[in-house]
């Protein structure tokens, strides 16, 4: 698995998760910027889901088996346009909370990401 | 249609709206919670079910409780949410039950459950999310 593009997406999934919470103390529901952030987001969720395919296809598997591994990376990619539309159905800060949960909640698959796919061993 | 007009009567009574407001957040981690707990065990009971065969049961009964609390939350209204406010009880007596039996007794789980040792494996949120449902629905009784 690609270390930079996981640490990349882990700490962009913060700072929207930081971002959106600012939204949220401040009462303010989710804005097009935010979705722009989301929509980034999501774009580096895609990337690697294509570096998992593709790393695969090669005859690299991951640590913990296919199946697992390519199970996290589509909940990776589906997470927050996910919780995008849930913010869209609820213009309040809570919507924009909804977000700030669905953004950790990446962050941390990308920790699991990386155990599956061979802990420190796989880089 | 001549359907007349009764100004008096207003709109139909407030619904309880466990679904909105903090309602949709609550909504929004009980789904990850479910698809987590549900894909979890799917893969656990049927690649090696029998290296820890309490553990991946505890599990996949965590991820029954989550998705009939998920849905419960969506349909919303009051039977809805007296079934999401037993099945909260439930989801705290099991995370309570299972953490300090994983405590107690280890052996007996040779791999984690999503509620063992009080769900610390996920950030406490298993033993959080029950506490906030209870106090949502309660919050939503009108």
């Amino acid at each position: 698995m690609l270390t930079p593009l996981t640490v990349t997406l882990a700490v962009a999934a913060l700072l929207l998760a930081a971002w959106c919470g600012w939204a949220a103390y401040r009462d303010q529901p989710t804005k097009d910027w935010h979705f722009i952030g989301m929509a980034v987001v999501t774009l580096l969720a895609l990337a690697q889901l294509v570096v998992g395919i593709v790393q695969t296809a090669r005859g690299q598997t991951a640590a913990d088996g296919s199946v697992v591994f390519f199970s996290y990376l589509v909940g990776v990619v589906a997470c927050v346009p996910v919780v995008g539309l849930v913010s869209l159905t609820e213009r309040t800060k809570w919507g924009s909370l909804t977000v700030v949960a669905g953004a950790v909640v990446l962050a941390v698959l990308q920790v699991r990401l990386y155990d599956i796919w061979g802990g420190g061993a796989g880089g | 249609m001549a359907e007349p007009t009764t100004p008096k009567t207003g709109p139909a009574p407030r619904r309880a709206g466990i679904n909105t407001g903090p309602g949709k957040l609550l909504v929004t981690l009980y789904g990850i919670f479910t698809v987590g707990a549900a894909s979890r065990s799917a893969v656990q009971l049927s690649t090696r079910f029998h290296e820890a065969p309490l553990a991946y049961i505890l599990s996949a009964i965590a991820a029954v409780v989550y998705a009939f609390i998920t849905l419960s939350l969506v349909r919303g209204g009051e039977g809805a949410r007296k079934a999401a406010l037993t099945c909260c009880a439930l989801e705290l007596f099991g995370v309570l039950a299972v953490g300090t039996w994983t405590l107690a007794e280890p052996s007996a789980f040779p791999d984690a459950t999503v509620w063992s040792d009080y769900g610390m494996g996920y950030l406490f949120i298993p033993v959080a999310l029950p506490l906030t449902g209870l106090w949502w629905l309660r919050a939503r009784h009108d």
